[in-house]
């Protein structure tokens, strides 16, 4: 039980993780119909880790989807390493959306087949949303990659200094090892190939190139994470930190 | 055209539309109103954008960026109405950053707790809500369906923003200070967004014969005092004005003198934000410059390989 919660927090901090970070968006886009794009993304992406959250509850029987949100310290959360990077300029916020966005599509498309029927139908219904979040991430990256010189060299940069978190991705460890042997979970492993695929050709249309393989950042499944996340935290946890017994 | 002509139509109750023959004084009092009415909409998403990285529940995330949403959607409708008038959307941002357009007055104070959310929902969107229904009549055809569509969210704006308020003045007595100290500091700038007086209002008379504005600061201001008072009760808190008392004659509340002194000093400029708010849109208009330049450019590398 307790391997199938913390399987599910995995996959719910990632999107609240990077729905926080969206959030951060609002009135700060380079045009109006991207404070709306970034928003919406944002709302999509706490409405899903609402649902993981809220499966997460009903197994626990004890805490509620916000205790988990909004009451974890910093070692507690799980999501990968990439999501909770700074938004940077909008060319940062991105490439580090199309390379999550890519694995995201690949993750849930696997995922919707669990024998876990909540976690299949959590993931088939979070599939639609990551797949409009890949296409706006990707038409933007190519529009950059392949806009003005500037653009490209920005954005060139913003890929170079996000691909370490790249690896984290796709690591297996003995509980996703466990959850995958049980039929519920899959393997993260063998969605690089196919997520090679996809990034490079992508890459390519926005005459960008892809890095090097060089180390990989790695910690978020033991919860060791970037100084990032807890600033993060400490400003979406304030209220329910200072107000411990308030409804809201 | 003439303007008697022009005149004839609007007693008729007649739309004007984009190619309609219209005076320039007309048009001119559109692109003020509107273009205010939409920067009111894409400023207003910093003082909510403000409150969005803390708010207290998932529920309570979603909820405002659904409206936060809403508000920059409607920011685009109205940029869009005031487009037909044959001004572009540039010229508009322009003429906000250079400080020829205003914003609604209102968002040029802080939010300051939690509770802001609840009382610029159920306060701000409240008024705006008054001012709005009224305009879904108003002469000009795009800026009339605009309003329609707008007034259909802003109804769940104000129904979430009285929810926090309602739920935060039940909770610990934390939450009922913050409450009932957010509607005290958003009560007076809230009221006094219908505008001056009707008698200190210079170009409302052009206004009303022209049905851009159906009814007056003074008429829609007491409507929202009058529909406002019960839902404060009923949830326990007190608007903090000591001659608010319900006046049997008129069938309407009386209420205590407005702080124009005040008013006039944040729309001239000297509000707790308006540097603030000003600076910020800029900034973030000019940061994406690069964003803008790589999209045009894209695309006309795209037109390029069509041709």
């Amino acid at each position: 039980m307790d391997n199938l919660i913390n399987y599910t927090l995995r996959i719910a901090d990632n999107a609240l993780i990077l729905g926080q970070r969206m959030s951060q968006w609002c009135s700060n886009g380079p045009t109006l119909e991207e404070d709306i794009a970034m928003v919406n993304i944002s709302l999509d992406l706490f409405g899903q880790a609402n649902g993981f959250y809220e499966y997460a509850s009903s197994i626990d029987g004890n805490k509620s989807a916000d205790d988990f949100a909004f009451l974890r310290s910093e070692r507690e959360y799980f999501n990968n390493l990439i999501v909770e990077q700074g938004n940077g300029h909008f060319g940062d916020t991105i490439v580090r959306n199309f390379l999550f966005d890519t694995y995201s599509v690949l993750f849930y498309t696997k995922l919707q087949n669990s024998s876990d029927d909540t976690l299949a139908a959590l993931s088939s219904k979070s599939l639609k949303e990551a797949k409009y979040h890949l296409r706006h991430s990707s038409n933007w990256l190519i529009r950059l990659g392949d806009g003005t010189d500037e653009s490209n060299k920005k954005v060139q940069k913003s890929l170079n200094d996000i691909w370490m978190f790249t690896g984290n991705l796709f690591e297996m460890d003995e509980l996703d090892t466990d959850m995958l042997n049980k039929g519920i979970g899959i393997d993260n492993s063998l969605l690089k190939s196919e997520w090679d695929k996809k990034v490079n050709d992508t890459l390519s249309s926005a005459k960008l190139n892809r890095p090097e393989d060089g180390y990989m950042q790695t910690g978020s499944k033991e919860g060791i994470h970037t100084e990032h996340l807890g600033h993060l935290l400490s400003e979406m946890q304030f209220l329910q930190r200072a107000h411990p017994n308030a409804k809201w | 055209m003439t303007e008697e002509k022009f005149q004839k139509r609007i007693d008729a109750e007649q739309k004007i539309e984009p190619k309609d023959w219209m005076p320039d004084a007309y048009r001119k009092h559109l692109i003020r109103q509107i273009s205010q009415h939409a920067h009111s909409e894409v400023i207003g998403m910093q003082p909510e954008g403000n409150w969005v990285t803390r708010a207290p529940s998932l529920r309570a995330k979603m909820i405002l960026l659904a409206k936060i949403q809403d508000e920059a959607g409607h920011g685009l409708y109205l940029y869009s109405a005031c487009e037909t008038l044959g001004i572009s959307r540039d010229e508009l941002v322009q003429q906000l950053h250079d400080g020829k357009a205003k914003y609604s007055s209102i968002f040029n104070y802080p939010t300051l707790n939690w509770a802001d959310m609840g009382a610029v929902g159920w306060l701000v969107d409240g008024a705006a809500i008054v001012n709005q229904v009224s305009l879904q009549r108003t002469s000009y055809g795009p800026y009339s369906r605009g309003m329609v569509r707008i007034c259909k969210e802003e109804s769940f704006h104000q129904r979430q923003g009285y929810e926090i308020m309602a739920t935060m003045a039940a909770g610990t007595p934390e939450q009922k200070q913050m409450a009932q100290d957010a509607l005290n500091r958003i009560w007076w700038p809230s009221i006094m967004m219908f505008g001056p007086h009707d008698a200190d209002s210079p170009r409302s008379g052009n206004a009303l014969k022209w049905k851009i504005k159906r009814q007056t600061n003074d008429e829609l201001r007491q409507s929202f005092i009058d529909k406002t008072v019960a839902q404060a009760e009923l949830i326990g808190l007190t608007i903090p004005d000591p001659d608010l008392k319900w006046n049997e004659e008129t069938g309407h509340y009386d209420f205590g003198a407005m702080d124009w002194d005040e008013f006039w000093r944040v729309v001239k400029g000297d509000g707790p934000c308006n540097k603030q708010r000003l600076d910020h849109h800029k900034k973030a208009h000019k940061e994406g410059e690069w964003v803008r330049n790589a999209a045009k450019a894209y695309a006309k590398k795209q037109e390029l390989l069509t041709v």
